[in-house]
């Protein structure tokens, strides 16, 4: 059995498995029926002036008869009074006291406001705090939320004034809401930040009713736009985390949120930079009992891998991110189909033929076969094709040397 | 005597083996289906219906457009979606039964968009601008219904002419009742009468043969095709009044056992005993204690599964050869012997027993041994004849089986004749019948009219 406990920016948690803020994190009791579910550490659901909540509030984006593989919210932060979270709180944290417990926090830009709160809150026995720059509908309208993680400035001055009083470590969550990742996450840094936490919830529309033609969710036949998350999102927070990640002048530890449903996606954002991840949508249709897979998932790969502890993978894909100028243009790989494997479903064939090179052709038994003079090695047929093993790329190597596009301009 | 299950028990006993899928079922098979390339089940279907495309469509919640993929190709389709052979067409030739085992549930998909169709009154073909030609069609089973349906878009003036009174064939005489409703079939009629096919039920038809000298003088065939009763005056001669005529006719009478006793009260063919089932009439029809049916084919197992839920107490299936050798498809095997049919293999009938009613079978055993199987009714179902007579006296040619011998127009010896389905094909399924029906209509459109046009899934 592998390690799986950490030790994120001061943080100590059982495993680097958490609960991130929002719906599943709402209350005390939730929480302890969490942490007995196996979550190391739960971010709770954000503290800050009580705010009121429309109905209806969620929206989801299906595949097929796959539900939910994207989620869309409009709902705020805690509706329930700072004083009854903050006293579940401490009970919760003297209950749990390995576990950890992090208070989010959004409250107006005010340096007096954060400084209240967040006296008021690291009373509790709280291991620390993340602050909420990125939640992107609703309270971004009251210039917080996205509006801070948006603007660097802002996001390093706020920063500064939790670090003022805080004695704890301070997480900033990001909004993903940005052109470029790197210099809200900079801005963190340089305001004292001990991690960042991303990526939050993306803007979006989750679709149209197109027999009321009223957009999702349904408010008394009006709609706003939502933030965004689930399975669909993980790319687009694996690109963020690996890109701070790989930032040579980012050097704190990453949280990574986003699209995470088992153990395998939380080794892809270990290894690609996250000291810990945080979990909300696949609990939010699942329940909190899909941990239990996760802490087994987890455990044995590092068994199987020889890892004894988790630490050990995290980033461990960084260097395994560059840029495209840095990419070997030598490298060759082409598809080959296995006769005994195919189905012959002919979609390779016909992804190719419409959507790539046309290269796949077919041979007299009907089965596809691929020219690999024409065949440019794009994967297309490998990721169509149902039948495991059916179609692989198979590297063809010529003897030549790795060389980039950068080197072949300096030549 | 007639059953005596009770009409609750007997209407169980009849439900639909292959109940209609619900909602959620049938957007989940949808989307299980891996819409193939050039896929391997719309080649297996005989109609050539583009299955993927169907299936999609269901899954995107389009059924009004699934259900016009199905019937351009199949204007039979709901019936198909029930009665077709599945598990050796398009079923069997799912990329999903190789991969996993499970391929996707074609048949019901089929239904669940055809359904909605009928059930919806939906139009979805019109007929097309009077061209003026008229078509005469005789038989109004699968190739009939098919050919008028393609020959009615096209704007032909068609008739059917059917000796029974309702149209459908075999669609609504002859399939087993679990498997589809005779509402399906004559559902689907009205599909067809909608679009202007004009229906002569109860219609026999009668070649009166003329002499030799007026119909050189005519230069016509010598015989000519005339349809009783007659409706309008001096107008009855179908190939004057129709500038061509397809024969849907089908197979004839069930064969003859030519075995002594096969007169006895208790003794009478299958598609008899079927037709008697359709009318779900349960207590009128015949019925023993203990059923013989004879055969082994697709029609045998309906005999003896419907025997078997109508509440016959011991049902038997006897048969000359061995189970590998019956003609009836695996499956329908297999069910007949879930619904706890005795088969009696390599056994073959010498003479039906009884003082004026059945009261067994006499037997030949494979080892040369007699014996004599105790029943009081006797089911043959040993395939249909030909109508070769009818042929010969129309002047059409026929080949060595007794079939109708047709060019790749579907043209018979006689130009202005043409044909398909079982009396060309000498017994097959309604699918390949529709398909039939199908191709002739393009061959009557080209050979009237020289123009060339295809349906979907004419090849």
């Amino acid at each position: 059995m592998a390690d799986l406990s950490v030790n994120f920016a001061g943080i100590k948690s059982p495993n680097p498995f958490w609960l991130a803020s929002a719906p599943p994190t709402n209350m005390g009791s939730m929480i302890e029926r969490a942490f007995d579910a196996g979550w190391g550490g739960a971010v709770w659901k954000t503290l800050g002036e009580p705010i009121v909540n429309v109905s209806s509030r969620l929206a989801s984006l299906d595949n097929g008869a796959l539900r939910m593989i994207g989620l869309n919210n409009i709902e705020l932060i805690t509706d329930r009074p700072l004083e009854v979270n903050l006293r579940e709180m401490y009970e919760c944290k003297k209950k749990y006291p390995n576990n950890a417990v992090i208070a989010s926090l959004m409250v107006e830009s005010k340096r007096e406001a954060w400084h209240e709160i967040v006296k008021r809150t690291q009373d509790t026995g709280c291991d620390g705090f993340e602050l909420n720059f990125g939640c992107p509908h609703g309270m971004s309208e009251r210039g917080m939320g996205a509006a801070m993680g948006q603007v660097p400035e802002y996001t390093c001055m706020v920063t500064e004034w939790v670090k003022e009083v805080s004695n704890l470590p301070v997480i900033v969550k990001l909004t993903p809401n940005v052109t470029h990742i790197v210099p809200p996450g900079r801005a963190a840094q340089k305001g004292g930040a001990d991690a960042v936490s991303l990526i939050n919830t993306i803007n979006s529309v989750m679709g149209v009713d197109i027999d009321t033609m009223i957009p999702y969710p349904n408010v008394n036949g009006m709609a706003a736009h939502g933030g965004y998350c689930g399975t669909a999102v993980k790319p687009i927070a694996l690109n963020m985390v690996s890109e701070l990640a790989r930032d040579a002048e980012f050097n704190i530890p990453i949280s990574g949120i986003g699209g995470i449903n088992t153990w395998r996606d939380a080794v892809e954002f270990l290894l690609l930079g996250a000291g810990t991840v945080q979990v909300c949508t696949a609990v939010m249709h699942y329940g909190y009992r899909i941990v239990e897979d996760m802490i087994d998932g987890l455990n044995n790969y590092l068994d199987e891998k020889g890892f004894a502890s988790v630490n050990e993978i995290i980033g461990k894909s960084v260097n395994r991110v560059t840029d495209w100028g840095n990419l070997d243009l030598n490298y060759k790989v082409v598809a080959r189909v296995n006769p005994e494997k195919c189905i012959k479903c002919n979609l390779c064939y016909v992804a190719c033929e419409d959507g790539a090179h046309q290269c796949f052709h077919f041979d007299e038994n009907k089965f596809p076969y691929v020219d690999e003079a024409e065949c440019v090695g794009c994967n297309l047929c490998t990721l169509v094709c149902p039948s495991p093993g059916a179609v692989e790329m198979v590297r063809l190597d010529d003897g030549s040397n790795p060389q980039s596009w950068k080197e072949r301009t300096i030549i | 005597m007639n059953t005596e299950l009770s009409i609750e028990q007997i209407e169980q006993n009849f439900a639909e083996i292959n109940p209609r899928l619900s909602q959620a079922e049938a957007v989940f098979e949808a989307n299980r289906c891996l819409y193939c390339y050039d896929a391997p089940c719309a080649r297996a279907c005989p109609t050539h219906i583009d299955v993927p495309s169907f299936i999609k469509k269901i899954a995107s919640g389009n059924l009004l457009g699934s259900a016009r993929v199905i019937f351009d190709a199949n204007p039979i389709g709901a019936s198909c979606a029930r009665v077709c052979p599945v598990e050796v067409l398009c079923e069997g030739a799912c990329v999903e039964k190789t991969l996993m085992a499970k391929p996707i549930e074609i048949g019901r998909l089929q239904r669940y968009a055809t359904d909605f169709a009928v059930e919806n009154n939906k139009q979805i073909f019109q007929k097309g601008a009077a061209n003026g030609r008229s078509v005469g069609i005789i038989g109004s089973g699968p190739a009939g219904l098919s050919c008028a349906a393609y020959l009615a878009r096209l704007g032909y003036d068609v008739t059917i002419y059917e000796r029974k009174p309702l149209a459908g064939g075999l669609d609504t005489y002859g399939m087993a009742e679990y498997k589809m409703p005779q509402k399906t079939s004559l559902d689907e009629v009205k599909l067809v009468e909608s679009l202007g096919v004009k229906f002569r039920l109860n219609c026999e038809i009668a070649v009166i043969p003329q002499p030799p000298a007026l119909a050189e003088m005519l230069d016509e065939s010598a015989a000519k095709l005339e349809a009783f009763p007659a409706k309008e005056e001096n107008d009855n001669d179908l190939l004057k009044k129709h500038d061509a005529v397809f024969l849907a006719v089908g197979l004839g009478e069930t064969n003859k056992l030519n075995l002594a006793g096969e007169n006895l009260e208790g003794v009478m063919d299958a598609l008899h005993f079927i037709e008697q089932i359709k009318t779900r009439d349960w207590q009128s029809v015949p019925l023993g204690n203990t059923v013989a049916v004879i055969g082994a084919g697709n029609t045998a197992i309906d005999a003896v599964t419907q025997a078997k839920r109508l509440g016959a107490e011991r049902v038997l299936l006897v048969y000359r050869r061995t189970e590998k050798d019956a003609p009836a498809y695996d499956y329908e095997i297999e069910l007949a012997k879930k619904d706890g049919i005795e088969f009696v293999w390599q056994t073959a009938p010498l003479e039906i027993v009884g003082n004026g009613k059945v009261s067994g079978l006499k037997c030949r055993k494979a080892d040369g041994s007699e014996v004599e199987i105790a029943c009081d009714m006797v089911i043959k179902a040993i395939g249909q004849t030909k109508q070769t007579g009818f042929f010969q006296a129309v002047g059409i040619e026929t080949d060595e089986k007794g079939r109708v011998v047709v060019n790749e127009l579907k043209q018979t010896s006689n130009p202005k004749i043409f044909a398909g389905g079982d009396c060309v094909n000498g017994g097959a399924e309604a699918v390949d019948a529709s398909q039939a029906g199908k191709l002739a209509a393009q061959g009557i459109h080209f050979s009237l009219t020289g123009e060339a046009v295809k349906f979907a899934g004419s090849e």
